[in-house]
């Protein structure tokens, strides 16, 4: 029993420990990227080839002083950059990196919690994400943080629909909740390594996961809550030092966790040939986060009533079509 | 309990990442309806008018630079055509062309950089860059032409200030070789862009009649369907001899004006082309004594040279009696320059009809009744520039 406690306690220690170093690493990664697409070098001073700027910035913000406006609700004002990120590391307690290793003699599983429910454990968490936001909105004094924030909410909410619906397709299929089965069933059964993945059996699923992963992780074009452009910075307008990082450390957090997410469900998890499953499935979650600074470099921004016109008329009709397609086609196939 | 239901009340700017520069535009919203919307000026005021009537006539030129500092040479051109105008000063061919050709390498480093914040508004963070590396090469030919990277100073009344480089052509054939393909790259990230044209399309609009009414010019104007271009229908500086087409569009809507802009480029480059095949030899300024400066040859060899060349920088010349007005198609709208002139080296009274400050004033018309992030589309694609709106 002790053991366990312990090995659980080591595996959470290093899945956190990686999980905000790639936080750190997913700005270097997209200031890099978007940099190069943009002509520019991107950070060069901090460290060879800037590698230590995330570094750098961690301690500039952490110094930074504590600015706290006048008439904040304080309890919620404080809270709110916490109800942000906390949620957002969650999900990675349950999203299987390996499939397991051993060490000291003992089996271990490649996953901190292998969850039965662990979809839904994730979706729950991504919806929570927005309370953070919400009470950052709500506490601040200022006008652009409310907007933001009432924004963010609406479009949350349209979207956690069309998001929990993308994935219906592939619990039909596979009949279970748990991530681990999930990828177990993707394992490769022949030389095509990809053929059991889910995208090819949910392609439409997985278009419509991505779309409304960006949309839930506010990330641009689907950028509103923090239209800089509009409302300055959004809901975090009033936060400053450690408060306002943890808010930024937490989009990238959950920019990950989607990405983790996506990869397990629709890229086969940590399945693949050759390469260690880590490095696989370190690979599938890169290109999602590189997909997303991709779309970002690219795509203006949409406005708010068209946001919600694509997400109530575009992407949940497509989901619902989705489902009962892949419904009817079960059925239909016997399995 | 009423619950009482008030529009929010919104200062977007002075300090605001979209208002370009500090433009104040007061916003009530109800939700995300803007339902009314003031723009308050007035906080870049350096009063030029009146600082260019405490200075003799050649040194009220870097006043212009200041006004509308995204088209330098296009303020030097107008004022200087107004004070032409009043000193009834004909200058050689050569000046024209040259004075053209820097006008429209002006109107296409504007319009990038209009281009760039214009997409950067809605949201597009790559155009800026790109549209920047674009603008460098114009700056560039600035800097190798007056020294200067944007207060250029260059048009001089009768003439340039010196002779335009000796690599200019091929500097500016560069420009024209590579800034086309440049412009479809442009296009293929926004033009056909579903998400642009849903910002863009149908947003801002301003019908012809009320384009007219409100007395907008440029681009803002042509967006709704009226053919009016100065450098057409009251040509100035040579432009009759220019073959180029004037753009126009329909809906009179923000796409419409991206859409005139892109090819306003495009036509600037055809019209620098012909500059560049048809450059006259001969002086880089006109020849007249007493109010325009004489070759530097002159002066150090001539004694009457010399005296000019004194007086002019001490005291400057006396202009006649009378008042003039020039105006000019800028890259933004008509830009024009009345001067009254008393019989003294220095003008009685300089009055500015800025493009940005009159688009500007159009600003509720195109926003009141939508959303708020349509504000942000408008005041971009009315192209502003406070150092003008405010003087």
């Amino acid at each position: 029993m002790l053991e366990m406690i312990l090995i659980t306690a080591v595996k959470v220690f290093m899945v956190l420990s990686a999980v905000l170093t790639a936080c750190a690493y997913s700005t270097y990664l997209e200031r890099k990227v978007v940099a190069h697409m943009q002509h520019r070098v991107g950070p060069l001073y901090a460290g060879p080839y800037g590698l230590l700027q995330p570094l750098a910035d961690a301690v500039k913000l952490a110094f930074k002083e504590d600015l706290v406006p006048d008439n904040v609700e304080r309890v919620t004002y404080a809270l709110a950059p916490v109800a942000s990120f906390v949620p957002a590391i969650l999900i990675f307690a349950v999203v299987p990196f390996s499939n397991g290793f051993t060490w000291f003699g003992y089996d271990i599983p490649g996953v901190i919690s292998d969850l039965n429910i662990g979809v839904l454990y994730i979706f729950a968490m991504t919806s929570l994400g927005v309370y953070g936001i919400v009470l950052a909105g709500w506490s601040s004094p200022s006008k652009y943080s409310m907007m933001g924030a009432i924004r963010s909410s609406a479009q949350m909410i349209s979207y956690e629909i069309s998001y929990g619906l993308s994935i219906i397709g592939i619990l039909i299929i596979g009949n279970t909740l748990s991530l681990t089965e999930i990828v177990a069933q993707q394992a490769a059964e022949s030389w095509v390594f990809f053929g059991n993945w889910y995208i090819v059996k949910q392609p439409l699923g997985f278009l419509l996961y991505i779309t409304c992963a960006i949309a839930e992780t506010n990330r641009a074009p689907f950028d509103l809550p923090e239209a800089e452009s509009e409302l300055v910075g959004g809901y975090h307008t009033e936060y400053s030092s450690m408060r306002f990082s943890m808010f930024f450390i937490a989009e990238y957090a959950y920019m990950l966790g989607v990405a983790a997410v996506g990869a397990t469900l629709f890229l086969g998890g940590w399945n693949g040939p050759f390469l260690p499953p880590v490095i696989w499935f370190l690979i599938k979650v890169f290109l999602f986060m590189f997909l997303y600074i991709w779309l970002r470099a690219t795509f203006p921004r949409f406005r708010y009533d068209q946001l919600m016109q694509f997400g109530w008329k575009v992407l949940f009709p497509l989901a619902i079509a989705n489902t009962m397609g892949t419904a009817v086609w079960v059925v239909l196939s016997g399995q | 309990m009423a619950i009482e239901e008030k529009d929010l009340h919104i200062n977007m700017g002075p300090q605001h990442p979209s208002t370009h520069g500090v433009l104040r535009v007061e916003l009530n919203v109800d939700g995300e309806t803007v339902v009314r919307a003031k723009p308050v000026i007035g906080y870049l005021h350096t009063g030029i008018e009146k600082t260019m009537e405490s200075k003799l006539y050649y040194k009220a030129i870097p006043c212009t630079d200041r006004m509308d500092y995204l088209a330098p040479m296009s303020n030097n051109l107008g004022y200087c055509l107004a004070v032409e105008k009043l000193m009834d000063i004909e200058v050689p061919d050569k000046v024209k062309w040259a004075r053209v050709c820097l006008a429209e390498l002006t109107r296409l480093n504007s319009h990038l950089v209009w281009l760039g914040t214009h997409a950067l508004d809605l949201g597009a963070m790559s155009m800026l860059l790109y549209a920047f590396r674009e603008r460098e090469m114009i700056l560039d030919i600035y800097e190798a032409c007056a020294g200067q990277r944007m207060m250029s100073t260059y048009i001089r009344i009768g003439g340039l200030a010196k002779e335009l480089p000796s690599d200019f052509d091929k500097r500016v054939r560069q420009i024209i070789k590579e800034i086309p393909d440049r412009i479809d790259d442009y296009e293929t990230l926004l033009t056909n862009n579903q998400i642009f044209i849903n910002r863009t399309k149908n947003v801002a609009v301003i019908s012809a009649e009320d384009a007219i009414n409100w007395s907008l010019s440029g681009p803002m104007l042509r967006g709704s369907g009226i053919k009016h271009d100065l450098r057409k229908d009251n040509p100035y500086s040579g432009y009759e001899n220019f073959d180029f087409e004037v753009p126009i569009g329909r809906n009179g809507d923000a796409y419409d004006r991206y859409l005139i802009r892109l090819e306003e480029m495009r036509q600037s480059l055809r019209i620098i082309e012909q500059c560049l095949d048809g450059m006259p030899e001969g002086p880089f300024r006109a020849h007249v004594p007493g109010v325009v400066l004489p070759p530097k040859e002159d002066v150090l060899h001539k004694m009457e040279s010399m005296i000019f060349h004194f007086k002019i920088i001490t005291e400057g010349f006396p202009a006649p009696k009378g008042a003039v007005y020039a105006g000019i198609e800028s890259p933004k709208g008509e830009l024009g320059f009345y001067i009254q002139g008393d019989g003294s080296n220095k003008p009685a009274r300089v009055r500015v009809r800025p493009p940005s400050f009159i688009n500007l004033a159009a600003l509720p018309a195109l926003t009141e009744g939508h959303l708020f992030s349509d504000v942000v589309c408008a005041i971009g694609s009315i192209d502003i520039v406070l150092g003008e709106v405010d003087r």
